[in-house]
């Protein structure tokens, strides 16, 4: 088995690296995508009271779905490649990132806000400098759920032809190849494991007053 | 000379409430006046203050700072006129106690070389080494430290008029009896007219120029403290004074 591991690396590596660039590049899309969409959601759904509910229930039904089920759904309607698969997993980051930004913006304490109101802040300068910086704990756990979702998910996306360490994995499968098996397994859970320690360290730098 | 403060006819009531919060509001006080506000729970002591900064907006009558009617004016530009401390504090407590007594400096765009100088001599002022404690945050902060932040916060940019409401109200009564000291000393050094909320009657007598004794909304008695425990305006503020006197021959048993 050993062996077979190091020949694959010696004969692939090239291929290797794109299959392991290309999942990394849409797991990322897809998370910035999600946060772009997540965050302002949740800024809106606390903003505006009518919206939280039906935005909630709604993605709270996409979640109910899973992953693979949703590829799947978007193979009709999108076909295969990259693109569908991307929209995908976005639709999966989207929930997690959105529940967290609308915790952490609501759970603010009212008494920060009618300081910061009583000091003569703008409404703007509340959201700004107060309630989001208080709710980036929150959304940057979000983040992190939604991050180590997409790339686990990711594996799934080659099915509809979007590459990435799937590729790999499925072959193995294919191919009763407990060699490729391996490497694509681990790759993807190192992966994962590499998002969590990122976001670990990014909320140790940018929340530095959480540590006391 | 026109008054630092002043109530006409003021009311407020909340939506949903029979009473009104407060209660047809007449008062008036002058700059430097150091103004206890007494008065037991839900009397309406905080809807007065909030409506001194239109936290909250009268139903019906008038405030007047400094001869200007505050209803033409624009809430945030007064609200940075106007320092504010609440019992919880409010320190944000994702930004140092630096940046946190630069708040309203900032807002005002001070220049930073003006700002950080102010932070300092107000940490100083608050007995708190500037070098030592510029850059804690307030979760390094005891309490009775966090308020003196809070206070030092509140006087940043040199407000005329200082709303507290309970400030202490959650201290212990060491640190409590040892910040009341620091208060009066900080207002006699200034010209400035603190309006000050408390259900603490010895606090309150023992602070206030002028002490407001509140009850349902109303204004009972609005005198200096000699002139509450000589002539308390009726049955309310005698049984009040009453108390205090109680509480007195309690500690004297022990003498
Ligand atoms: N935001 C609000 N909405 C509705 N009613 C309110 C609101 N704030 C205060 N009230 C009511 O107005 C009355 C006066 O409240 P206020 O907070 O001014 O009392 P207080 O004297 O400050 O009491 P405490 O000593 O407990 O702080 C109370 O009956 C209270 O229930
Ligand atoms: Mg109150």
């Amino acid at each position: 088995m050993y062996h077979l591991i190091i020949d694959y690396f010696q004969m692939n590596s090239g291929r290797f690296l794109t299959m392991l660039t290309d999942h990394f590049r849409i797991s990322l899309c897809s998370l910035l995508a999600a946060v772009l969409i997540g965050v302002p959601a949740g800024f809106c759904c606390v903003r505006f009271h009518v919206l939280q509910k039906p935005v909630s229930t709604a993605f709270g039904i996409l979640r109910i779905i899973p992953s693979l089920a949703i590829l799947l759904l978007m193979l009709p309607v999108l076909g295969t490649g990259a693109v569908p698969a991307a929209i995908a997993l976005i639709l999966l980051a989207i929930p997690p990132i959105l529940e967290n930004t609308i915790a952490g913006l609501r759970d603010v304490p009212p008494f920060l806000l009618e300081t910061a109101g009583g000091m003569g802040m703008t409404g703007r300068q509340v959201w700004m400098r107060v309630r989001f910086p208080l709710a980036l704990p929150l959304i940057l756990t979000g983040m992190k759920t939604a991050a180590v979702e997409i790339i686990a998910s990711a594996t799934l996306a080659a099915r509809i032809g979007a590459g990435g360490m799937g590729d790999l994995i499925f072959t193995g499968i294919g191919l009763f190849r407990t060699d490729l098996l391996l490497i694509g397994g681990i790759s993807v859970a190192l992966m994962s494991f590499s998002a969590g320690i990122f976001f670990h360290l990014l909320e140790k730098i940018i929340l530095k007053y959480k540590r006391f | 000379m026109a008054h630092a403060i002043e109530f006409q006819n003021v009311t407020k009531t909340f939506q949903g409430s029979l009473r009104n919060a407060v209660d047809h509001i007449n008062f008036t006080a002058e700059e430097g006046e150091f103004i206890t506000i007494l008065g037991s729970s839900g009397c309406g002591k905080t809807t007065l203050l909030k409506m001194i900064n239109r936290l909250y907006e009268p139903d019906t009558g008038k405030i007047i700072l400094f001869g200007e009617d505050i209803s033409s004016m624009n809430p945030v530009k007064l609200r940075r006129r106007i320092g504010y401390v609440i019992q919880q504090i409010g320190l944000f407590p994702h930004m140092t106690v630096g940046s946190n007594i630069a708040m309203v400096p900032n807002l005002l765009k001070w220049e930073k070389e003006k700002t950080d100088a102010r932070v300092d001599q107000l940490l100083t002022m608050a007995g708190l080494a500037p070098e030592e404690y510029r850059n804690r945050y307030p979760a390094q902060l005891s309490g009775g430290q966090q308020q003196r932040v809070g206070l030092a916060r509140a006087l940043a940019a040199d407000p005329k008029i200082m709303l507290l409401d309970e400030p202490f109200g959650a201290i212990d009564s060491i640190t409590r009896a040892r910040l009341q000291e620091e208060l009066l000393t900080l207002h006699r050094g200034m010209k400035k007219t603190f309006l000050f909320v408390t259900h603490d009657i010895e606090e309150a007598f023992k602070l206030g120029t002028r002490v407001m004794i509140m009850n349902e909304g109303h204004i009972l008695q609005f005198d200096t403290p000699e002139q509450i425990i000589l002539h308390p305006a009726d049955g309310f503020v005698s049984s009040l004074v009453e108390s205090a006197r109680e509480k007195e021959r309690f500690w004297e048993k022990f003498k």
